[in-house]
């Protein structure tokens, strides 16, 4: 469904992306893992053109585009059929819940209000919010908050959704419900990437793994390949400094 | 307090007051309104850093934050017939008003812009929005708020500002008490008063402030000034 080839992208002099591949089927969640500046959050971030890469072509629901060179109207029709979920969540501060879903929906895609009503109701009870509906980010939790943004995502009836490390920024006892709402996605046939440091999620939920290290993908396989039969010593090595981190725990 | 000086203070407070809402009021108002039309113009070009635009924006600031808002006003009033350019004083006393204003707001408000974090921006796009949508929705609703008391103060500034105004033949309430001073000699008396009426139209203002930031904050849940 979503073919990336010869992605690059460099800030300032320093490549960060370093010709990156990839490619995602339908229904399939594709975990990204790697260390930490490897270049991840700047793959998804040019994925949906929040940064322009310098060079590429992705090819979405059989269309063909040149990366650096796609217009404004191209990105905006390619952005009705993606979402993204951020790290910091970024929900709308002077929306409520349910505004922050109907928001795009309404001004976006003029949808009428009841029916964006209706549509976004849906989507929060999704993430169990409902209740929610009338609160303004500041008075959520941050899981509450990234469980509205997924709401968000979802009520757009996207083809693949994006997520940049969506539990990071949350505190331990609330990572868990984030990640079941998102398990429950993947379980309704939403295809996803997900950037993740939660290697137990990836193992369990994505059908995919692409690794990333240094602005390269040194892996992109099936994720039972990838943790079962994981040839790479650097891969091997990063994958045990987590179940350290873990025994840790 | 002699009878005479009482009886002065009590004739001339209603006329004072008068003017002040005929036209100190109402010369703040529109000039301030206007500035504030300006100020978001020029925030918005050097935001989106309109090429061309944007240069004459940083040359109007600069004209206008350097030099004297009398300097101004008599270079417009006493200047600008000299090339047959001559308005009338009160529109005349608006547009220097609303001109030097909209200099220091912009800077105010660009702050504010800037103050609300990328995500805002960054979020609207990826939910389909336009960059005209976001702003309007989303970023200009949470700079206002951020804005608001700055652009208070300059409220506020503003009223004792158009004082300056009597300088070019505004009959607004400073001049007026100045008329009624050189008729009866009372200068301590009569600029008292106008002090205190000066006064108590800033506290109206303070408090409508006060209400003004209760309303916002309610309409935002409380805080938006987060990370
Ligand atoms: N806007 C930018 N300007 C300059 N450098 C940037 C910018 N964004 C990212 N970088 C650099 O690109 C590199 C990769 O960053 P990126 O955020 O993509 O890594 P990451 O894999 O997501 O890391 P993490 O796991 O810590 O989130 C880093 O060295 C970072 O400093
Ligand atoms: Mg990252």
């Amino acid at each position: 469904m979503l073919e990336v080839k010869g992605l690059r992208k460099s800030f300032g002099g320093s490549e960060i992306l370093k010709g990156v591949d990839l490619s995602i089927g339908k229904g399939d969640v594709l975990a990204v893992l790697g260390p930490s500046g490897g270049g991840k959050t700047t793959l998804l971030r040019c994925l949906n053109f929040l940064e322009r890469a310098d060079a590429g072509t992705m090819t979405f629901l059989d269309r063909t585009m040149d990366m650096p060179g796609s217009g404004k109207k191209d990105i905006a029709a390619y952005r009705r059929h993606t979402a993204f979920v951020f790290q910091s969540f970024n929900l709308f501060a002077n929306k409520t819940a349910l505004q922050n879903v109907t928001e795009g929906l309404i001004v976006a895609r003029k949808m009428a209000r009841a029916e964006a009503e209706a549509r976004a109701m849906a989507a929060l009870e999704r993430v169990g919010l409902a209740d929610k509906r009338d609160a303004y980010p500041s008075q959520l939790s941050g899981g509450q908050q990234q469980r509205v943004a997924i709401a968000r995502a979802v009520a757009g009836e996207p083809d693949i959704i994006f997520f940049d490390e969506p539990t990071s920024a949350l505190d331990p006892e609330l990572i868990g419900g984030v990640l079941d709402v998102i398990r429950a996605l993947a379980e309704d046939g939403m295809t996803m990437i997900v950037v993740t440091h939660e290697v137990n999620f990836a193992r369990n939920v994505s059908t995919r793994v692409l690794f990333m290290d240094g602005g390269k993908a040194l892996a992109e396989e099936p994720t039972a390949a990838f943790f079962q039969e994981q040839k790479l010593e650097r891969i091997q090595s990063f994958l045990r400094s987590l179940d350290r981190k873990e025994g840790e725990l | 307090m002699s009878e005479r000086v009482l009886n002065i203070l009590i004739t001339s407070f209603p006329r004072i007051l008068g003017q002040g809402l005929l036209v100190t009021i109402p010369l703040t108002v529109i000039s301030f309104a206007l500035a504030l039309i300006i100020a978001v113009i020029c925030a918005m070009v050097q935001i989106a850093d309109v090429k061309g635009l944007k240069q004459i924006v940083r040359f109007y600031i600069w004209i206008i934050r350097g030099t004297p808002l009398l300097v101004q006003l008599y270079l417009v009033y006493f200047g600008l017939p000299d090339l047959g350019v001559a308005l009338p004083a009160f529109p005349c006393a608006v547009a220097v008003f609303a001109l030097n204003e909209g200099a220091y707001c912009a800077e105010t408000v660009r702050a504010a812009i800037e103050a609300v974090p990328r995500g805002q921006m960054e979020a609207g796009y990826c939910v389909g929005m336009s960059y005209i949508q976001i702003m309007r929705r989303i970023v200009l609703p949470q700079a206002f708020r951020t804005a608001f008391p700055p652009l208070s103060n300059s409220l506020i500034s503003m009223v004792k500002d158009t004082s300056l105004a009597a300088n070019i033949t505004v009959t607004e309430m400073f001049m007026t008490t100045q008329r009624v001073a050189g008729r009866t000699y009372e200068h301590l008396a009569l600029y008292a008063e106008v002090a205190l009426i000066y006064l108590i139209f800033c506290t109206v203002i303070t408090w409508l402030q006060r209400l003004g930031e209760k309303k916002l904050n309610a309409m935002n849940g409380g805080n938006v000034i987060r990370a």
